[in-house]
């Protein structure tokens, strides 16, 4: 049964990434721009030109090099990229962890800020806590990511320069790394200062791509914890003589957090997609920062590479949603 | 002579609006005792049970009166001091045992943790409490019941789990929310049984607060029949139904009806005796001023 569902969700799974690929490969070969061109310094003879096209396999028709590059992507191979000269996936795995670090972080943060102003309000509902959290929300909202990055240069880049404004790491640094997981690897090898350094360099893009997260978590699991806390067993579990916040974390956290743990996997996805500008804003070296420069010089492989990256990660979050969604909900784990 | 388990003096309850939900409300439950609070739905008694046990919805303020557990003061008291002498010496059989337990924790912990984490339990002492009360209310398979989670077992298992979690701490007091009204009428009669039977065995004073004059009969001792929020007669159950004093009574007994000619008993309550107490009602209104102005 559990067998089954899990296959299903493969090849599920396997037919997105699928449509994600057929996709991607069009829509860059429709659209204007022409790779080569901009490769050949101006006044390349016509048999240049034909000769560099048939060197990446350009000349064929739109459905040939399709399936070239389609059992290239099974075997593994990417291709190689046409502006960097490298093999796409080499570049791609060289990037992934530096977004991943960036965008996990955030998403803690997001989780950690607006888990703690639902529970902070639902607590004081009715009170100006509540409304001082409402506006706090509604404010981090409606500015999008990229504008709160702004924000934050300006804030604590400029005005009170307590952050580093630009980079993954200072470039003076040692650095003793053999993954490209470097705050990961920072903790793991007891190099807190240089796990200070990486964090001076995150902790602005990480709050950018976090604030508007953490608004929707704090306005939805609040809105969810205060239905929750008029329901009977929340009522017992008052008479028993446990507080407040007990009860919330108790009782009412796990039942609220249903709905926003839906919405948060989305989101997520969403906040993915946010770091290409905000990385971009903070020169940070990661997957989406390159996305850009990878569209800027037509570097066909290396978009594709990269958009079937990004699009491999969103289907695993939404897995790893479904998954917890059925551990948090026990009627789920035996229908 | 000793203080009652539960003293209710003038206690008087206001929506946000200023109408009064409570009037002058006072009644007292005397160790072991059970008093029934009956009336019809609307009529505050729900509402009662939930200010003695500090639960009232935010929407409603209580603007006078006393209540007084075990002869503390609980307006008195602190809220968390409050809190913990509520959680020690009451508990609820809730209404409806399909919303009153938490559906994502197993049936166990939901039992033990009062025990455990209010009143200082060590685990084993407050499983093996738990499980002599799901003995005594005649469950027979205790580490099933323990695992469970709530949507696995029925309405009639889940309010007897509730009912032993009520008894385990040994409250002097129990608030019963209409424990039987969400059940099936078979089930109705067994759960009824049974908080009668545990009542005796651990002598716990109870506020049976019901809307049916047949469990009135066969629970409770005395009665405190509430119309309105305001108590229109209170007597000892067998004086009640001998010889009812008010006519709202004398047409609440009228109006249940009965097994052995069960349409012919029907009849709403009278429109004379509704403006009677209508009259009753605004007479107190008009003689009732809210303290502080």
């Amino acid at each position: 049964m559990l067998l089954q569902r899990f296959l299903i969700r493969l090849l599920t799974m396997a037919i997105t990434l699928f449509g994600v690929a057929v996709v991607v490969f069009v829509v860059i070969r429709v659209a204007p721009g022409d790779p080569i061109a901009m490769m050949l310094p101006p006044g390349a003879t016509d048999a240049d030109i034909a000769r560099l096209r048939a060197l990446y396999g350009l000349d064929k028709t739109i459905v040939q090099q399709f399936f070239i590059w389609l059992s290239g992507v099974i075997r593994g191979d990417f291709g190689t990229s046409i502006s960097l000269r490298q093999d796409v996936l080499g570049l791609v795995f060289n990037r992934l962890p530096a977004t991943l670090e960036l965008a996990i972080t955030a998403l803690l943060m997001a989780v950690a800020i607006g888990g703690t102003a639902a529970i902070l309000g639902a607590r004081e509902r009715g009170t100006a806590v509540e409304a001082g959290i409402d506006i706090a929300s509604g404010t981090a909202l409606s500015i999008p990511d990229f504008l709160w990055g702004l924000v934050l240069i300006l804030l604590f880049g400029v005005l009170i320069p307590v952050f580093d404004i630009s980079g993954r790491v200072s470039p003076q640094l040692d650095l003793p790394f053999v993954t490209q997981f470097y705050l990961f690897e920072s903790i793991l090898r007891l190099r807190f200062d240089l796990t200070w350094d990486l964090l001076k360099h995150m902790l602005m893009p990480a709050v950018a791509l976090a604030l508007p997260l953490a608004a929707i978590i704090a306005q939805l699991l609040k809105q969810s914890l205060k239905e929750v806390l008029d329901l009977d067993y929340v009522v017992l579990a008052r008479v028993k003589g446990f507080s407040e916040t007990q009860v919330i974390l108790r009782e009412a956290l796990k039942n609220a957090a249903l709905p926003t743990l839906t919405l948060v996997g989305v989101q997520f996805t969403f906040l993915i997609g946010g770091t290409v500008i905000v990385e971009r804003l903070f020169s940070y070296e990661g997957l989406g920062n390159m996305a850009i420069d990878a569209v800027i010089n037509r570097d066909l492989p290396l978009i594709q590479g990269i958009v079937l990256v990004f699009a491999l990660l969103f289907v695993l979050i939404n897995l790893t949603v479904d998954m917890m969604y059925a551990l948090l909900n026990p009627r789920l784990r035996h229908g | 002579m000793s203080a009652a388990c539960l003293d209710i003096r003038n206690l008087s309850a206001v929506l946000a609006n200023g109408q009064r939900v409570l009037r002058s409300v006072s009644l007292a439950v005397q160790p072991g005792e059970v008093r029934a609070l009956v009336g019809e739905s609307g009529a505050g008694k729900t509402m009662i049970g939930k200010a003695v046990l500090g639960v009232l919805p935010s929407s409603v303020h209580i603007v006078e009166g006393e209540m007084l557990l075990e002869g503390e003061d609980l307006g008195r008291l602190q809220p968390k001091a409050r809190r913990t002498l509520i959680g020690a010496r009451t508990a609820l059989i809730p209404q409806d045992p399909l919303t009153a337990l938490n559906p994502s924790r197993r049936i166990g912990p939901q039992m033990t943790d009062r025990l455990v984490r209010i009143l200082g339990w060590s685990g084993q002492r407050a499983d093996a409490r738990i499980r002599q009360l799901l003995d005594e209310v005649q469950i027979r398979d205790p580490d099933r019941v323990l695992r469970s989670y709530p949507h696995e077992l029925s309405g009639g298992m889940r309010q007897r789990v509730l009912i032993a979690a009520a008894f385990a701490a040994e409250p002097r007091l129990i608030v019963a929310d209409e424990p039987t009204t969400a059940l099936d009428v078979t089930v109705q009669k067994q759960i009824l049984r049974l908080i009668a039977q545990l009542q005796r065995e651990h002598g716990t004073a109870i506020l049976f607060v019901t809307h049916d004059l047949g469990v009135v009969a066969k629970i409770s001792q005395k009665v405190s029949v509430l119309y309105a929020g305001k108590v229109v007669e209170e007597a000892d159950t067998a004086a009640l139904f001998a010889a009812p004093q008010h006519a709202y009574t004398r047409a609440l007994i009228a109006a249940t009806p009965r097994y052995t000619d069960p349409l012919a008993s029907l009849k709403p309550v009278d429109e004379a005796v509704l403006a009677g107490l209508a009259a009753e009602i605004a007479a107190a209104e008009q003689a009732w001023r809210p303290p502080h102005g």
